[in-house]
């Protein structure tokens, strides 16, 4: 049985045919390898090496300075040989950490398996984790042990495991749920036991029914885990969404998951948990799909964090065609880099070279009012006010209309007849209104 | 270092935008046109490209006089202009038709800022022009099959519209067309409404194609239908309503011009309440008002209406309980 989706969306083509069938592939670690320490939401992490120092694959080279901060750590063996800002995915220049990596990949003392699931206690789990530096690995790279620390007032009553994938090109999920699916319900065992859950619910869109198969099989040997197929439609994977289509419950305005006693966590996510509770290796590779009609081939990769993105490009032979843009992501969310220099953090899914045909530029015209934003919105705004308004500077008007609920899906942008960079209007209101409250303190 | 493009996200788009829309709106505009040449001659498709051809000349001329970049490319020119020729009798003066063009793109659309911005149904303001300025002209009808000369049309025998002789009045004795005949079409009338099925293979490919809705075109029907069901007849519930949505400027109305994106609301509780509110409108006019066909006033009433209905029907934001 599909789960029907939440209302409204879109149905881009979803380009997953050339790389779901490809299995994942080890990337060599290039010579450099830079380690920014924002690869997460929260506070930046503080370096703990020293210029010239050597470390070991799986070493702390970075801690996290908040509780909403992530640990950093190395994924190559190798000298310490600046510290100083470059380029990140996001544009701008963050202080980083840079190894020369020596090729020995040799592995930190301290990585070391832990006690078996059975005896850890949740805060334990939590712990490791923590320690771990693991994030969301769905994009947004939120740290996971925040998730898993819900205010005690709040009662958790499933678990959520993110698996619908709903961004064009990207099978990077879809491949560790077919080649790791042991891991993926090990993890969410885990995660579960942290939450002190009793159910939990992995959701897959219906386009990957390989890999629903995959884990249905694999389900049985684990309690209380019930996977279930939903409809394939963008955004699936946004975490309000989902958690309509698989409860039918509605996640307030201005709330969060666990408000309504539900967590969601991201299918990779699980599978790094499962990971480091079992080898102890903190998280220092993830899976990355590489794609797009500019690209030279398509692949899936188990990348080391830090790996510059032209080193991966170079991997599978650069360039067919000059490409129009190059994306970190997904084409829906992802963003575009201003340069390949920028190294693959935690939470990059994929590399997408995309062609002039397939970003589809096109002329900007004026709104034609067809409503098209309007019916595709899954926040069930109306995206043309965006426009109209951020033009005259209307911010009460603009936070009127709900503005701080759209999560930037993207889909009335996509749906626009009149290529209006609708998502570029509502960033910049966002920014406005923040900037002018501000002011007003 | 070598800069790449940057943007917001999202990086793809859909295939469909402005010109493909109104292309599409064309391409289903083309079933009734061929059957207004089917049953009116080849005088409708003279009538058809005057009327497009001067709204797209008198768009581009604006553009030249302000001595900004053309527009006429975007084909909502052509598209009104079909619109425009589908509103009027065949037997106009063919003048007539780039006097209407003139209002029409001129004065309702460009003058308020041009695509997207014009606050009512460009066509069916330039119809009401037309018909409050030249209403002979505008109201006379011709039997199927009556030979039609070019320029002029001395003798013409006038006849009577199915919602005319409804009505009653100067036509009183004339004989009703059949429903299979309103249907199909060969009935007096406007060039583009004659045919209702022509209409409707044009409105199942614009529904297909997800250029309209349902909401603004069946709430429109619908309502169109329960009201005359109603108040139709000599008594309650006895009304002719096959009869008020076959006949007439409905379909075209309730599938074409009350659709029109510019004019009609964006909320999706916005356009039912529009459509019904046009139902109901027209039926009014159509039962009690002083003209036989109320369809085009009814649109223009609600197009006025649009902003202030837009904004009493918010949708519901995501997460939001109903009632608080």
């Amino acid at each position: 049985m599909i789960l029907k989706a939440f209302k409204g969306g879109i149905h881009p083509s979803d380009k997953k045919e050339h790389t779901r069938y490809l299995k994942i592939e080890d990337l060599p670690a290039p010579k450099t390898m830079i380690f920014p320490l924002s690869q997460h939401i929260g506070a930046l992490a503080e370096p703990v090496v020293k210029l010239g120092e050597w470390v070991k694959v799986g070493q702390l080279i970075a801690m996290a300075t908040a509780f909403v901060s992530a640990n950093l750590h190395s994924s190559v063996s190798g000298t310490v040989i600046a510290i100083e800002p470059r380029m990140h995915p996001n544009g701008s220049l963050v202080n980083s950490i840079v190894i020369e990596n020596d090729d020995k990949y040799t592995v930190f003392e301290g990585v070391k398996p832990n006690k078996s699931l059975s005896e850890l206690t949740p805060q334990e789990i939590i712990k490791i984790v923590e320690k771990a530096g693991i994030v969301g690995m769905g994009g947004a790279a939120f740290p996971t042990h925040v998730k898993l620390s819900p205010p005690k007032d709040k009662k958790i009553d499933f678990l959520i495991i993110n698996g619908a994938e709903c961004e064009p090109y990207l099978t990077s999920d879809h491949r560790v749920m077919l080649e790791n699916p042991e891991g993926v319900l090990f993890g969410c065992t885990a995660i579960m036991k942290a939450l002190g859950v009793t159910k939990s619910f992995v959701a897959v869109e219906s386009n990957k029914d390989d890999a629903i198969k995959t884990l249905i099989e694999n389900a049985k040997d684990f309690n209380g885990i019930e996977v279930v197929q939903v409809e394939t439609k963008y955004p699936q994977g946004s975490e309000k969404q989902l958690i309509d289509t698989v409860t039918g419950c509605k996640v307030p305005h201005g709330k969060l998951p666990a408000d309504i006693g539900v967590i969601v966590v991201n299918i990779d996510t699980c599978a790094a948990t499962a990971n480091v509770i079992k080898t102890g290796m903190p998280l220092i590779q993830r899976i990355v799909t590489i794609g797009g009609g500019a690209i030279n081939e398509f692949r899936n990769f188990r990348v080391r964090i830090g790996t510059p993105a032209k080193d991966v490009i170079d991997e599978v032979g650069g360039f067919k065609t000059e490409p129009a843009k190059i994306l970190f992501g997904g084409p829906m969310m992802g963003i575009a880099l201003f340069s390949l220099e920028a190294p693959v953090i935690k939470g990059t899914g994929a590399i997408i070279a995309l062609t002039d045909k397939e970003a589809n530029i096109g002329k900007t015209g004026p709104c034609i009012r067809c409503a098209k934003c309007v019916d595709v919105c899954p926040m069930n705004l109306q995206p043309l006010m965006f426009q109209m308004l951020g033009k005259k500077d209307d911010l009460v008007a603009l936070e009127n209309y709900n503005i701080f609920d759209c999560m930037e899906c993207g889909a009335c942008a996509y749906i626009c007849p009149a290529r209006l960079d609708l998502v570029q209007y509502i960033r910049t209101g966002k920014q406005k209104i923040n900037s002018s409250k501000k002011k007003g303190e | 270092m070598n800069l790449l493009r940057v943007s917001s996200s999202p990086h793809i788009r859909t295939n469909d935008d402005t010109p493909t829309i109104m292309l599409d709106v064309i391409i289903a505009l083309m079933p009734a046109l061929i059957a207004a040449v089917y049953f009116f001659g080849y005088r409708a498709m003279v009538v058809t490209i005057i009327t497009v051809a001067s709204s797209v000349i008198f768009e581009h001329l604006w553009a030249v006089a302000f001595k900004k970049p053309t527009t006429i490319y975007d084909l909502s020119g052509v598209v009104s202009g079909l619109l425009l020729s589908f509103n009027i009798p065949v037997t106009v003066p063919l003048w007539l038709p780039v006097a209407g063009s003139f209002f029409m793109i001129i004065i309702v659309k460009m003058c308020f800022g041009g695509l997207g911005q014009n606050f009512i149904n460009p066509a069916l303001a330039a119809r009401a022009f037309l018909l409050a300025s030249w209403p002979t002209a505008m109201t006379t009808w011709v039997d199927i099959g009556t030979k039609l000369n070019l320029f002029s049309n001395p003798d013409i025998i006038s006849s009577a519209t199915p919602l005319a002789i409804i009505k009653g009045g100067v036509h009183a004795g004339a004989t009703l067309p059949s429903y299979l005949n309103l249907f199909f079409g060969g009935v007096g009338g406007c060039i583009g409404e004659t045919s209702v099925l022509a209409l409707l293979i044009g409105a199942v490919y614009l529904l297909y194609r997800k250029i309209i809705t349902w909401r603004i075109p069946f709430t429109f029907i619908a309502s169109v239908g329960v009201f005359t069901y109603i108040f139709g007849g000599s008594t309650f519930f006895t009304g002719d309503y096959i009869y008020h949505i076959l006949a007439g400027g409905l379909i075209l109305g309730a599938f074409y011009m009350a659709t029109d994106y510019s004019t009609s609301p964006v909320t999706p509780m916005g356009q039912i309440y529009y459509g019904i509110g046009c139902g109901v409108i027209a039926s009014i006019i159509r039962l009690w008002g002083g003209y036989p066909e109320g369809v085009s006033y009814a649109i223009l009433l609600m197009n006025v209406a649009t902003p202030l209905i837009e904004k009493m029907t918010p949708p519901r934001r995501f997460g939001k309980k109903r009632g608080n």
